[in-house]
This record gives C-alpha cells, structure tokens and sequence, in this order.
C-alpha cells in the first residue's frame, strides 16, 4: 500500500485535523511515555520502512507459502539489523520488530518468547552454558512444546511420558497416544530443529508430573527430522500464515539425562527424584506474559479504531436532511456509538497495561528481595484483565470492520487480517474464561478473609466494604462526576463478588461438593471477575486522567473520553447497576443523555484522538485507514495488484467456461 | 478408522430425552421432505465429478475460483441429465456448491430475477432463456465504491438520446465505479446496471439497464468497459467480487428494463404506476437471510456442542477422570443460548415465509394493508438474527478452545462467510431504523386513538406503571408479556424523546439523529419481542409429541431467560421487574442449563446437517475428531516436503553462518 496516487490530504480529513481541540502530539508523548520515546520509535520505524530487503507485496495476495518464506527472510533480516546497528533494550527491540513486521506474525517468535525465557529461568549453570549462548546467538532455533492435540490449558492432563533410564542414565520421550501430539507450538512445525518438551516425568516406576526437556528435533546439517521424530505443520488457520505452528510426535526418543532443565527439581544418575524448593517465580514470567498480552490487546484496538474513524470521515452516505449533500458517516450518532466507546476502551487499556508493566518491575524488585506478598493480588489481576481486555478488543476489532460496510470485509481494509491474528489473544496464554475464573478464585477467597474481619489492601481493598444496602436519599448525583462513577463501579463489583460468594455457600450447605457447587455457580463467577476487572480499569483511567503531566486541553478530551468509558460501561451492564438500586430508572435515563452528549463531544475530536496513537500507515496496512485519507484511488489502485487480474480474461475462462458457453449457444 | 462412533457421542444420543428424527421432521415441514432432500443432497455428495478436489483452505485464490467454477458448470448439466426440478433445486445446488459460492452462480441469484421482475414480456423472451441455459452470464451491478446502502446516491449515468435511441452508460467519477457485485470481475459477460436516468435534460432517479460487459466470442471487455476483480475478502473467495467502469457506453433503448417505468423512443419518461411488489420482493428475500442466519447457527453449534461433548479437559474433581467439556456450565452458558436462538430463528423464518405467501396472495387481490408491517418487521429481522449469528458463531469459534481457530474446525469460514450478511442487502444498523421509523410512526398512532393490528398490537397496550406482586418466571406467558412490555416501554421512550428534541427546535431530521441510538435500541428490542412470541406460540401450538414439545419449551425458555438476564436493566429500569424476579430468572437458566445438557446432541443432530455441509473436522458426526484432525494437518501445503524449500534459502546459511561465529 505504498503507491500513493496522490500526495495531498483528503480535505474531510484535513479539516477534521484543524477543528481539534487539543495537539495530539502531546497525547502521543503520553502514551508512548515521553517525547524521546516518541521520536526514537520513529527513527527505528523508519529505518524499517526504508530499507530495501523489507519492502514486498501485500500480504493478501501472496498464498501460506509465500507468507511463511516471508516471514522466515525478514526474521534473519531483523536479526542481523539489530545486531549489527547495536539495538538492543528491550523497548527499542520491540518498537524496531514492529516495523519490520508490519502486522505480520513472526515465524520464530516461540524461540525468544519462550525457549530462551524458560532456558534463563529453569536451566542449571551448566546447562545454560551449553545451550543458552547458541540459543540466543541463533545457532540453534527452538521452540517450546507443551499443548498436546487433546490437552490445552490444564498442564496436568498432558500425556507425553519422559521415562528415565538409569542403566543408561537417559530419558526416552514418547507419545503414547495420537492425543498426546504436540499441537500447535509456532515454529515446530518446519523451522526449529530443537524443542523444550514438556512431558510427564517417570523414574523409579512413579510419576512426578509435567518437567521440560530439551530435545533436538531435526539434524543441523540438513535439517532432517532425526530418527523416531514424526513433525509438521498443523495445517492453516484463521490467521497466524506466516506461523508454523506444528505437531511432534515421539516414538521413544532417547535424550541424556542432562537434557532434562534442572534448576528446580533434579533425577540423579540412579533415578532419585529431588524435588524443588517451593518456587512462585514462574508467576512471574507469567504476570509478564499477560501484562504484554494486555498491551497487545490495547494496540490492536488503537489499529481498528485508527481505520474505522478516519474511513468515517472520509466516507459520505445517505442523507440526514433531504437535499443535503451526504454527510460523512461519522455524523450519525449510531456511527459514533459503534466507535467512539471502543476508541476510550482502547485508551483505557493502554493505561492499564501501563499499570500491569510499572506493577510487574516493581514486584520483580520485592521478589528478589523475597517479599511476595503482592504476589497473588497481582497475579489474581493480571489474568482477568488479560481476559476481560482480549475479549473487549476482539470484538471491538470486528464492529470496527462491520462500521466501515462493504469495504471493511475487503482484505484492503486491512482489519479481517487483524481480527484474525489477534483474536487467539482470547484463546492462549490461558483461555478466556479459565482466566476469569481464576481471578474469581482469589476474588471470593478475599472476600471471604475479609468476613473474619482480615484486612484486604491493593487493588481488592473495597471488597472488605461491600455496602449490602443500596445507597439512597443521597439526593442528587452527578454521574458525570469521576469520582461518582469509579464509587458506581465499585459497588457493582463487591455486590456482584458477594452475591457469587454467598450462593456458592448455599450450594454447598445445601450438600453439593466445594467442586459441583462452583461449577454450578461458574457463570456467576465469571461475571464478578469480569466486574472486578471492569472496576480496575475505570479506577486506572481516572487515576491517570487526574495525574498524568499534560496539557489542560490535553487533559480535558481524555476527561471526556473517561466519563464516556464509565457511562456506556454502566449503559451496557444497567441491570447490574439498578438491581439492587443502587442507581434507579432516573439516574440511568440521565445517564442515557450524557452518553448522547458525550457522543457529540468526542466527535470534532475523533480523528486527533486517533492520530495521537501514531500509527504509522506502514504497520497500519490499511487502504481505507490511510492517514492521507485518499482512500478511493488507492482502493483502486490495490484491486488492480489481485492475482485475478493478472490477465484481462482468466485461464478458466478457456478451460472452461468459453466450451461451456459455445456448446449453450450452438443448441439455441 | 473404523467407521465406529466416538464412543462418549454414542451414549449422549442414547440418552436423549426425546427422538430425533421427530424434530427433524418437524423444522423440515415433515418427514416426506426430509427424506427428499437428503435424497437430492445424496445425488451432489456421491457424485464422483464433485469429489476428488482439495479441501478449499488449502487453495490458492486462483485455484479455488477455478474449482468451483468447475463445480459450478456441472450441476448446470447434471440439473438437466437428473430433471432436479425448481423446488430442488436449491438443495441440489447448496450440496454441489458447498465449498463456497461461485461468481456464476450470481446469475440465478441476481441477473435471472432481476429480469424475471423487472423485464416486459418482450425483455424476457429476450434474455431470460440464454441466461437459464446459460448461453450468457450475468451480474447484478448496483453498489459503487462509493455508495452502498443508499441507492439514490449512486452516481453512474443513463442518459437518452433520442437522435439514436440508445442510453449512455457512464461512469462519471472514481467513486461511481461499480463495485462489489458478484461474478461482475471475470465470469460474466452481462450484467443488469443500476443507473441514474437522465431523460430530456431531467433524472429521474436509478434504474435497470441490460448490459453487454464481455464478447461473446473472446470474453474480452467490451469497447469502454472496464472490468476487473476487486481482490480477495474474508471469505467468499471464490467469487470474483468485481468492478466495472463504463465509458459512455452506448446500449439500445430497448435495454433498459421497463416493465414498470419507460423511456418513449422520443425521450418521454413514463412514471410507473405505483408498485408495491418491489417491497414484496424485499420481503422474500430478507426471509431468507432469516433462514440462513438460523442455518449458519445451527452450523456453529453442531459443531461446538459435539466437539464438547468429546473433548475432555481439567478436572472438576481432583483425581477424576476428565469431563467433557459440555458439562462446565460455563461452556453450557456459551453454547445453549446459540442453539436456542438457532431454534428460534428458524421458527421466525418460517413465519416470514407463511406471511410473505399469504400477503401475496393478499395483493393480488389488490389489498396491501399487511405490506408496511412485514416490510419493517422483515428488516429488523435480517438486522437482528445477523448480528446474533455472526457474533454467536464467534462465540462457538472460541468455545472450541485453539482447534477452533483451526481452519480444520470450519469455524472460521463459516464465521467469515455468515457475518457477511450483517453487510449485505441493507446494513443491519439502516434496516434497524427503518423498522425503528415504522414503529415510531405506529407509536404516535396508537396515540391519536388507532388501534394496531398484527405484530404492532401490543404497542397500543404500554402498561405505563410496572405490575406489582409475584410472577412466575419461567411461564411462558410471563416471559413473553414481559419482552412485549420492554419494546413497547422504549419504543415509547424513543418517541417521546425525540418529541423532546423537536420541542427544543431541534429539526426534525437532527431530532431523529440525536435519537438514533434509542431508536435503534427500541427496535431491537421489537424484534426481540417478536421472536420470543413467535417462538413460544410454535412450541405451544405445534403438532408434535409431548418429549419434543417438553424440550422445545425448556429451549423456549432458555431463549428467553437468557435474554431477560442480558438486558436485565430494560426489564428493571421501570420497576416492571424486581431484582428479585431477576435473581429467579438467573437461577431457573442455571435450572435449564442443566436440563437441556442432556440433550443438547440430540438437538443438534436434529438439523440434520450432512457432514459434507459442515466441513469441519471438529464437527464429524461420528465424533471421531483426534485421528480426522491428524490426518488433516498431513494434506498442509507445507508438508508436502519435510524439508522447507526456505530452508536452503534463508535458514541454513544463517544458522552456519551464526554458529561459525560461536
């Protein structure tokens, strides 16, 4: 999408840009954390976007293949670009590999994702000395092989067997069962030639559950799957081209002993199995994990909402007054309903992530100097909002498509490739519901601590508040007031923990086991969490607007943008809000005008909101989303590149159409 | 791989409360028809000329618009060598084509009747027998790239000249390109052209002209035609979307489609006399979209409740077997109200239908009374049962955990594919409103002392104060009475509102905008209303045997308990329902949820979808899921070496080169 036909801005857009009320520029700053970050991604994205080796085709008109090979040249050039310019630290690394991929999934992204992490954290001194610096200087390609065909998220149902040897002290790998094939792991299907396998460990005739082992896959020579290895890819899916993700089945495959990672729990030479000092630290690659997920689900969003809005102002139709020219789509209130709520959803779990990442360093400094106390409020929170964030995104993503009519379905709108790569969100890393119902886990344990009168702290803190009875005769209320609707917020997520905590008591004095009773209240449960995680982010939105170092204009537009956060939340879930009446019919009908109001308050503002994600056309790839807005001649201009039109009349037309026709015609 | 049954698929259909076939019959209009179509579909499925080709997921563009023009060519012949007649044909055709929709097949869907309605009798002689032996093909060309929606803005241009009796064709601007339409960019060498008339120095608005697009000879484009594939979409890739543009192009008067309005060979415009019969059509065809959201549901759930049923994860009790994934009654939350709303907007499409019969027969004695109330009950219908469908096979999608995002699960294509419709044929938020538009007028009817009729009743009845005192929750009666009082409350809501809004001096045009989103809201809740009524009615009237009733109404039920606890705050916001009352409504859909868990194979198998039209290995009938997936993933174009060919290019001198360094 490069061919631009024309180089000035579309006038719509133009004037869009000069009504706004404030400089997006400084909102850009904002999110990205300061000016020097700002100008350093761009310098490392223009490095990107200019260099020759990474300039190719549109991704929509090459087939798996073509993706794939893509996919595996820009990682090498990537590769050798970062070390050869020296770019190292983590935030310039990732702004670089953005730009590099534009949009595009990494075929090796296992390898430093998770085989060099798990390496770093569950390798001996030893072991990390043998394969951590071929790891990480690219010697070696890994992958990290743990979901089973029928075994996902429950780690203990895994069903490869890692049988230790002692004669001669090695460990056989197998697969026991056509459901224990590794499935889906990126990268395992034809590029890595090793794997951490995650199996079921076996010495002295006991199993001791789930440990990973290094396995070599495929020869490094030729590349090879090496003896008893049966591998591939899993075949094409919604998205993830570029990924092969892939299956490994093992027929018995011997590795030594000190294949095994052993820095926690160890098997000596005669098979005696050393268990591990209790260790919490793998929450917190986990927390880590989610906290990016979390920035990924807010930046996929910030994508959508960039496309659909300035499309909405490029884009005329119908007519609101007869005679009128057509207005641009974003002047209906309807239009505005689809987007603008998901334009404060996305600004709102960019400041959430924020939160997750500055939480996590923090912890990370307490843990080292053992104190874990934060460690289950933390972890609690994380995975909720990695659920209650993908599944507003990957929604969001599609009512962004389905705003923008026809040409949202079009691949040159760019967003079915994103609705495609970024909806797993909701499925890995731990699915969407297990995640939510962890989070009510620690929900309904807190607030069953703070019935014995415990006292909660942190982000749970209120749940030893729960006001059981509504608050009336406060006259009144202004629910436009932050302050107003963060207390909303919170009372709806302590009612709603309390009420899920209390039935499960009843399901179980009534005789059900702890287990049946909460599944029996598991939509309850799911429903309070999602509560709780719904209270976070409004509370860490108005914390942010109230703090953050911005210009008063600056500062009112994300003022407008918080209370339209809150108030279509409380719209969207009325029932919770007026159940107990906490807020009554009244209140919610003038909650209803603020929502109008607030519509059209965002509305001169809309296109500056956007542009303040800077997004850059390049990672944007979006024909209707152009920041030039000239979305017509280059709608053009791609359709023309469809591997249809190669050829004025298609080779199936002489295949075989034109004897079909021929034959039609001479019978008539 | 035996032709066994899973065996945990076995015992659910042992255990169903009720026999299948039974409902079946029931949703197929009776056990003849049943055993009719599964005829014909077995005449497609066993056809060694639709065998033998790739799976579609594993085509490329091209490959897949040739395949299925192939396929589409021979059921052309194989319609005539086995006599399928009109009543089949559909059925023969959606089994022969069930790879995806080829552009050819555009011509039946759009060019032929098109003709059919809109040509005089000379026009049909004309062009209505080459286009049914298809000796020429044809589009259906009406959306431009800039203009959707609304059909007035179109801006390609006929304009007559009467010196030589022929119209220009033009296409004036960038975005009055035609765009979109079906089978417009290679296949077709016709299309029915949707333009502005300019007639004497006038416009009389958009109307059809026939349109030669290619040679008949070399199926090149046409002098001043411009013609090409729009590129690749979500789905639908084996239709060749296309676009057109026309450089005053000259066609005879006598192409212009004039069975209602004329062009005189002088350049006279004659109005046509005032036809309702294009609202009828309308009508038909958003029926249809009922039928097919309910279908694709009914698609997504076969597949999800079956793949739960043999998928076992986690443990709910520690050292117990796994349980089937259907037994958390968080994955039942997910999927019953799919099956419900499938059931449920099957029942409505069929209403559609039996009205759309009767209100034909209605107008052809002349009485059009019934036709403004179904015209905008059918739009919101095709903007409600869409939406649902498309985000309920999203939901299914992911409640198949990572295999759903498999395209081995078939649940992405029929996601991409189904949520089309919410696009397609009037966007569901302008259907919205229209119907919105409708009630609104009835609304202020009903005011002024008239008494509504039909599926509008119930607004003149709005109980202004809520009733007070016990209810029974799950009584149908209750449930319905409750969802009629919700629409009629916000319809009420919406108009008044926009009263206000006017009274502020506001216009009324920016009165309707500033309202929209109630206005929308209200409608919804309409239809809603409508298929809860039209639901529990078929269940209560129905004639069927008690256990298919009993499961129907605990379906019924569902449906619309599901629905009261979603939109809880519509139902407390006037005190109509207590919290209270909604406490019980949560507790009896936890109470149903379980019920239905039993039987929830049973109601799929009950759509009788062939495995041939579900495409999906997650879905099998025979629950045989572990060895298909397996065997499946082998036929990925990038198996076909064990050895990546970007091996040799990229990797191998990269990982030398990196371990040379070490």
């Amino acid at each position: 999408m490069s061919s631009a036909k024309r180089t000035e801005m579309n006038p719509d857009l133009q004037k869009e840009r000069d009504g706004a009320s404030f400089n997006p520029y400084s909102l850009t700053c904002l999110l990205h954390a300061g000016e020097e970050n700002v100008e350093r991604k761009r310098e490392l994205e223009r490095l990107a976007f200019d260099d020759p080796e990474l300039q190719h085709e549109d991704l929509s008109f090459l087939s798996r293949d073509e993706r794939y090979t893509l996919g595996l040249k820009k990682t090498i050039r990537f590769l050798n670009k970062c070390w050869d310019l020296d770019i190292t630290g983590i935030q310039d690394v990732n702004t670089y590999r953005r730009a590099v991929f534009r949009g595009m999934l990494e075929p090796l992204s296992v390898h430093y994702g998770m085989f060099l992490p798990t390496l770093l954290s569950q390798a001996t001194e030893a072991q990390q000395d043998k394969w951590f610096s071929q790891a990480l200087n690219y010697a070696i390609i890994g992958t990290y092989a743990q979901t089973e065909m029928g075994h996902g998220t429950f780690l203990r149902g895994l069903e490869t067997t890692a049988t230790y040897d002692p004669k001669t002290e090695e460990f056989v790998l197998h697969s026991p069962t056509l459901s224990s094939a590794k499935w889906w792991p990126g990268g395992l299907g034809k590029s890595s030639n090793h794997a951490l396998v995650l199996a079921q460990l076996y010495t002295q005739g006991q199993c001791y559950g789930m440990h990973p082992f290094i396995v070599q896959l495929r020869s490094t020579e030729d590349h090879t799957p090496l003896p008893g290895i049966t591998i591939g890819d899993i075949g094409p899916k919604f998205g993830f081209d570029e990924v092969d993700n892939g299956f490994l089945m093992m027929d018995h495959v011997r590795i030594p002993r000190e294949n095994m990672l052993m820095k926690h729990s160890q098997v000596l030479p005669d098979g005696t199995y050393v268990k591990p000092r209790n260790s919490k630290l793998a929450y917190g690659t986990m927390m880590l994990v989610r906290s990016y997920i979390v920035s990924d689900a807010a930046q996929s969003l910030c994508r959508a909402c960039t496309v659909a809005v300035r499309y909405s102002c490029v884009r005329r139709q119908s007519e609101i007054k007869p005679g009128a020219p057509e207005p641009q789509v974003l002047d209906y209130q309807t239009q505005q309903y689809k987007l603008f709520p998901l334009l404060s959803a996305a600004y709102a779990f960019y400041f959430a992530s924020h939160y997750m990442m500055d939480t996590y360093f923090q912890l990370s400094g307490n843990i080292s100097q053992g104190d874990l106390s934060q460690l289950p409020e933390i972890h609690a929170l994380s995975a909720g909002l990695k659920a209650f964030t993908t599944a507003v995104m990957s929604s969001g993503i599609d009512t962004c498509r389905m705003a923008c009519g026809g040409h949202g379905y079009s691949h040159a709108s760019g967003l079915p490739l994103l609705f495609a790569n970024a909806t797993p969100a909701c499925t890995y890393e731990g699915e969407n519901t297990v995640m939510f119902l962890q989070t009510a886990r620690y929900l309904v344990k807190c607030y069953g601590a703070s019935k014995t009168n415990e006292k909660l702290s942190g982000t749970v803190a209120y749940l030893s508040r729960v006001q059981t009875a509504a608050v009336s005769g406060k006259g009144a209320r202004d629910l436009l007031d932050l302050e107003e609707l963060v207390g909303a917020y919170q009372h709806r997520a302590a009612r709603l923990v309390g009420m899920a905590a209390n039935q499960l008591q009843a399901h179980t004095k009534a005789g059900k086991s702890p287990e049946d009773a909460w599944n029996s209240c598991s939509v309850q449960l799911v429903k309070c969490a999602q509560a709780h995680c719904h209270f976070f982010v409004v509370r860490n939105f108005v914390d942010t607007v109230r703090t953050a170092d911005v210009d008063p204009a600056s500062r009112a537009v994300l003022t407008t943008l918080c209370q339209l956060y809150a108030i279509h939340g409380i719209i969207q879930n009325s029932g919770d809000f007026l159940e107990d009446t906490y807020l009554t019919g009244q209140e919610l009908q003038q909650v209803n005008s603020h929502l109008a109001s607030l519509l059209a308050k965002v509305r001169p503002d809309a296109v500056a909101l956007v542009d303040a994600f800077d997004i850059p056309d390049e990672i944007l790839q979006s024909v209707l989303g152009r920041y030039d807005g000239n979305v017509y001649e280059n709608l053009y201009e791609w359709a023309k590149k469809s591997p249809l039109n190669k050829s004025q009349v298609h080779e199936s037309y002489h295949k075989y159409l034109r004897p079909f026709l021929q034959q039609n015609r001479a019978k008539l | 791989m035996a032709g066994q049954v899973n065996p945990d698929l076995a015992k659910e259909r042992e255990n169903a409360s009720f026999n299948t076939q039974k409902l079946t019959n029931l949703l197929y209009g009776g056990a003849e028809k049943v055993r009719r179509r599964r005829y014909i579909e077995s005449l497609a499925f066993s056809d060694p000329a639709y065998s033998g080709d790739e799976d579609p997921v594993f085509m490329s563009r091209e490959e897949l618009y040739s395949s299925q023009l192939k396929r589409a060519l021979t059921t052309v012949q194989r319609v005539k060598e086995l006599n399928i007649t009109e009543e089949d044909l559909s059925t023969y055709r959606n089994a022969a084509l069930s790879g995806g929709m080829p552009g050819l097949a555009l011509t039946w869907i759009a060019f032929i009747p098109t003709i059919l309605q809109q040509g005089t009798e000379e026009q049909k002689q004309k062009w209505l027998k080459p286009a049914q032996d298809l000796s020429i093909v044809g589009a259906y060309a009406q959306t431009e790239m800039g203009h959707g929606t609304f059909v007035r803005g179109l801006e390609t241009t006929a304009t007559y000249d009467p010196s030589t009796q022929e119209f220009v064709i033009h296409s004036p601007t960038l975005t009055s390109t035609k765009w979109w339409p079906g089978g417009l960019g290679k296949t077709s060498n016709y299309a029915t052209v949707m333009a502005q008339l300019y007639t004497q120095g006038k416009c009389y608005g958009p109307h059809n002209f026939m349109v030669q697009i290619r040679s008949l000879e070399d199926h090149t484009p046409c002098p001043g035609v411009t013609l090409g594939d729009i590129g690749p979409k979500m789905e639908g890739n084996a239709n060749d979307n296309g676009f057109a543009r026309f450089d005053h192009v000259r066609i005879p008067r006598e192409n212009m489609l004039m069975k209602f309005a004329r062009v005189e060979p002088d350049g006279t415009y004659v109005q046509p006399a005032s036809s309702k019969l294009a609202y009828s059509n309308m009508v038909y065809l958003r029926g249809t979209f009922v039928m097919s959201a309910a279908q694709a549901l009914a698609s997504a759930s076969t597949i999800a409740v079956r793949y739960s049923c043999v998928r076992r994860q986690s443990e709910m009790k520690p050292g117990e077997p796994e349980p089937q994934i259907l037994d958390y009654q968080t994955q039942q939350y997910k999927l019953f109200p799919q099956l419900a709303a499938a059931y449920a907007f099957w029942f409505a499409a069929r209403f559609m239908t039996q009205q759309h019969a009767s209100i034909t027969g209605s107008m052809e004695k002349g009485d059009m009374s019934g036709l403004a109330e179904l015209h905008a009950l059918s739009a919101g219908l095709k903007s409600y049962t869409t939406a649902v469908m498309s985000a309920g096979i999203d939901v299914c999608r992911m409640s198949c955990g990572g295999h759903g995002y498999s395209h081995a699960s078939g649940l992405p294509a029929l996601f991409s594919t189904g949520t089309s419709l919410c696009t397609a044929e009037g966007e569901n938020t302008v259907m919205m409103l229209q119907t919105a538009r409708y009630l609104v007028k009835c609304f202020v009817q009903s005011q002024s002392g008239k008494t509504l009729s039909g599926t509008v009743a119930y607004l003149s009845a709005v109980q202004p104060s809520p009733v007070s005192g016990e209810r029974n929750m799950s009584d149908l009666g209750t449930q319905v009475t409750a969802f009629q009082h919700r629409a009629a409350r916000m319809v009420r809501h919406a108009a008044l509102q926009m009263q206000t809004e006017m009274q502020k001096g506001k216009s009324r045009e920016d009165a309707w905008n500033s309202c929209s989103v109630l206005l929308i809201k209200a409608a919804q809740a309409h239809v809603h209303s409508f298929v809860v009524r039209n639901f529990a009615e078929t269940v209560q009237t129905v004639e069927v045997e008690e256990s298919v009733r009993a499961v129907l109404t605990s379906l019924c039920q569902l449906y619309s308990l599901h629905g009261i606890t979603e939109h809880a705050g519509d139902f407390l916001m006037d005190g109509y329902l207590t919290g209270r009352d909604i406490d019980a409504a949560s507790s009896l859909l936890s109470a149903v949820l379980a019920q239905l868990r039993p039987d929830a194979v049973a109601l799929v198998d009950a759509f009788d979808l062939h495995d041939k039209m579900l495409h999906s290995v997650l879905g099998r009938y025979d629950g045989r899921v572990y060895e298909h997936l397996y065997q499946w993933a082998q036929k990925s174009p990038l198996n076909k070496t064990e050895v990546h060919e970007s091996y040799y290019k990229y990797l191998q001198p990269f990982l030398k080169s990196n371990r040379a360094k070490l």
